[in-house]
């Protein structure tokens, strides 16, 4: 440092002063401590460094790319890269594997769970639920009714190709708008709903021709639904025997449905996903509990 | 601006923040406790060294070496017991007695582990006693540090020590990673460079620290790094026993000719020659006269120093020794000194130390080999079926700790004739099915638990699951519940309310 002048001492405390003043009060002269000083400039120069080695600076299409080419997506891939070659033999397995060998193998079965669900969640859970629980009209997958079947290969099928979509092997099968499109008269509706209620062993409100509304099933109805209601997997008709109602039980509903129809639909997953991926799908979903 | 030109404020405010290292250069003692000292460091040491290369067959699913920390398959083997990670309570319990076994050697005698088992200490004497080898003794040593000439002879020695320093470092490093792998595996690997990249770099890491910390830091990590000085000085209580001065007998001090002459007149004499010894044998260059302090480690080379020195002077020896600051005022006042190893503290630590080893040992003993945790399907809660029907979903995670694959029976009850279905599993019983779990394994198994609707008594009830072990007939238990909608049994209480 410059030789000292005395004047800029402060008398006291007698410590140096920097020679800055305000109003009469002076600046004392009290540095940093030197560790302090030293890792300020070891981060400068770490800092440079770090700019020149790895990716740094935003341009305005790009970035600075670093000397070391490092990228985190490149670390992404890697590790997929090694997911993927640690699952390889299993895929492989499962890929070459029918579905009821897969169902059957304790190791397969336990991969198959695994990866099911993985790719459940993030596939399947937006319609069906978290837990394949059916969320509104969209089906559970943990009861044992089934609109298009819950055979292994049944559901296969579904998966692979959807439900009443574009793809020629998809699920296809209408429930028409008997009411709105005026094949069954709208004074008739509430008498062949009245008639699906009884199917399942219940009572309809108020009194109906129940014997008009066995005729009107059986000449609108049955062809899909079957003689006494019990259903086709084959064309997506659902039993109306039973306890489980996707889009309601009541008497209300079901005139509902009958009036404008439904179709729910459901996209095809095979070419979005692996093979095999969709193969765990289908003994994921089979052995939630419903499976047949 | 150099400090001699600034006007200096009075001394109260400049006080240095850092007292500077005093350089201690220990000398050489021969004597009980350095023997002592030997004989624990050949053991403890050894120990550390060899014990991941001694086997300890266990069958052909597990590894054969007697103490393991299987990081990656998550178990710790130690001789006959095998921990999984969710035992660590057993790990808990021994630091819990190993805290009890530091109060009671504290209560007894002070610092003995300071003194004789710390691996500081024990490190330490071993890195002192290679520079002694090289360097020479205490008198040699000071010398060529005050010489500060740096001839051919000085370079090589520094080298020599440095470089074996290094080695011993580097073999404690090497030791410590065997015990997470199979020792010969691992030397082999470890020599032909083709282990894991991580056992260098804790191999790297620990020879780094055993460097720096028995070559360099030395005492300062027992003065300034370690809480135990500090602990164990408010755990310490009067009857504890520490190396201390026998001031009673030592003061005053004088040279042995005066003394003599003295005795002769029958005026006061101590038997303390103020040689120094004492000081220059202290590998935390205490003096021990000052009474007790936390610098003395209590390693009782002083002891050894002192007696070698009294020997030669005929005089009794022990005028350092394990005692009390009490037992030297009663000496004062013509009393009888006391000892008292036995007593309320003391017996206390004991006793705990016994209970908690002999729960722990109730524990190991006992410790069943068959375990089961269910996990309820939370979304959804239950499934109606078809038939109106209610069903649970449950994830069940059968454990089997036995060394062997071992068939079990998985049974359900507490609910009036359920149906019961595993899947994957052909089921075997109405209630119950056969179940296989491999080896030190765990198996996660799907378990679907359906009752009519007319057996359905409650929206919660009460469900047990029971895993036996066919070979042995072990079991475990694990309670859950089965749900179910609301509406299914309301009726029933509706009757009930009726009545």
């Amino acid at each position: 440092m410059a030789a000292h002048d005395t004047s800029k001492v402060d008398a006291v405390t007698g410590i140096s002063t920097t020679g800055h003043e305000w109003d009469g009060i002076r600046e004392l002269n009290t540095p940093l401590p030197r560790w302090w000083l030293w890792l300020f400039y070891i981060c400068i120069v770490w800092g440079i460094g770090y700019v020149i080695a790895y990716p740094a600076w935003p341009l305005v299409s790009s970035y600075t790319r670093g000397v070391l080419g490092y990228a985190s997506r490149d670390q992404i891939e890697t590790d997929m890269a090694a997911l993927k070659a640690q699952r390889g033999e299993m895929v492989a397995r499962m890929e070459s594997a029918s579905l009821e060998e897969i169902r059957n193998d304790p190791k397969m079965l336990e991969v198959a769970r695994a990866l099911g669900k993985a790719a459940f969640g993030t596939n399947c859970a937006p319609c069906h639920g978290q837990g394949a629980q059916g969320v509104s009209v969209y089906p559970n997958l943990n009861d044992d009714q089934w609109m298009w079947g819950g055979s292994l290969e049944q559901i296969y099928q579904t998966i692979q190709y959807g439900i009443r979509n574009e793809h020629p092997d998809s699920r296809q099968g209408p429930m028409p708008a008997f009411g709105k499109d005026g094949i069954i008269p709208k004074a008739d509706i509430p008498i062949v709903a009245a008639y699906v209620v009884t199917l399942s062993g219940r009572k309809p409100e108020g009194a109906v021709d129940l014997a008009k509304g066995q005729k009107l099933f059986a000449e609108n109805c049955a062809s899909c639904h079957g003689d006494n209601g019990k259903g086709n997997p084959d064309v997506g008709a659902p039993s109306l025997t039973s306890n489980i109602w996707l889009y309601g039980g009541d008497e209300k509903a079901i005139i509902e449905t009958i009036a404008n129809g439904r179709g729910g639909v459901m996209p095809g997953w095979a070419g979005r996903l692996e093979p095999a991926t969709v193969k765990a799908l289908t003994v994921y979903v089979h052995t939630l509990g419903g499976g047949q | 601006m150099s400090l001699a030109e600034v006007p200096q404020t009075p001394d109260d405010g400049d006080i240095p923040l850092y007292e500077a290292r005093k350089e201690i250069y220990p000398q050489v003692v021969h004597g009980r406790f350095r023997t002592i000292k030997w004989i624990i460091l050949a053991i403890t040491l050894g120990i550390y060294y060899f014990l991941p290369f001694i086997r300890w067959y266990r069958g052909p699913n597990a590894p054969d070496q007697a103490v393991l920390i299987d990081l990656a398959n998550r178990r710790f083997y130690f001789f006959f017991i095998e921990i999984w990670p969710q035992e660590l309570y057993y790990v808990t319990g021994l630091l819990v007695i190993a805290a009890l076994v530091l109060f009671l050697m504290n209560a007894v005698a002070g610092r003995v582990w300071c003194g004789y088992l710390c691996p500081q200490t024990v490190w330490t004497d071993l890195f002192y006693a290679v520079e002694r080898v090289i360097e020479g003794d205490r008198r040699e040593r000071m010398q060529k540090a005050s010489r500060g000439m740096w001839d051919l002879e000085r370079i090589a020695e520094k080298i020599l020590k440095h470089t074996l320093w290094l080695m011993i470092a580097w073999w404690t490093g090497g030791a410590w990673v065997l015990y997470f792998a199979d020792a010969p595996t691992l030397v082999r690997e470890l020599v032909t460079f083709q282990a894991p990249v991580v056992d260098y770099v804790w191999i790297a890491i620990l020879t780094f620290t055993t460097y720096t910390l028995a070559g360099w830091m030395r005492e300062q990590v027992c003065l300034y790094m370690c809480p135990w000085p500090r602990i164990q000085a408010a755990l310490t209580d009067e009857y504890a026993l520490n190396v201390m001065y026998r001031y009673d007998r030592g003061e005053p001090r004088m040279s042995a000719k005066k003394a003599e002459a003295a005795r002769k007149v029958h005026e006061p004499a101590g038997d303390c020659v103020d040689c120094y010894q004492c000081v220059n044998v202290c590998p935390t260059g205490v003096d021990i006269r000052n009474g007790s302090q936390l610098g003395c480690i209590q390693c009782g080379l002083c002891i050894d120093a002192c007696d070698n020195v009294m020997a030669k002077l005929g005089r009794p020896t022990g005028l350092i020794a394990y005692d009390t600051d009490d037992n030297a005022e009663r000496r004062v006042r013509h009393e009888e000194p006391v000892y008292r190893i036995i007593r309320p503290r003391t017996i206390i630590y004991a006793a705990l130390i016994a209970l908690i080893g002999a729960l722990m040992l109730y524990a190991l003993t006992n410790r069943n080999n068959v375990g089961i945790s269910a996990l309820h399907d939370r979304n959804p809660l239950f499934v109606r079926l078809a038939d109106g029907a209610i069903r649970n979903a449950y994830t069940i995670r059968v454990t089997n700790k036995a060394l062997d694959a071992r068939p079990f029976r998985l049974e359900v009850l507490g609910l009036n004739a359920p149906k019961f279905e595993v899947i994957g599993v052909p089921q075997t019983g109405a209630n119950s099915t056969l179940i296989e779990a491999g080896p030190d394994q765990t198996r996660e198994l799907r378990v679907l638990v359906t009752l009519p609707k007319a057996l359905i008594a409650h929206e919660k009830m009460d469900v047990t699951f029971r895993l036996t072990d066919i070979v042995d007939g072990a079991s475990a238990t694990v309670r859950d519940h089965f749900f179910a909608p609301e509406g299914d049994y309301h009726h029933k209480q509706d009757e009930k309310n009726v009545h």
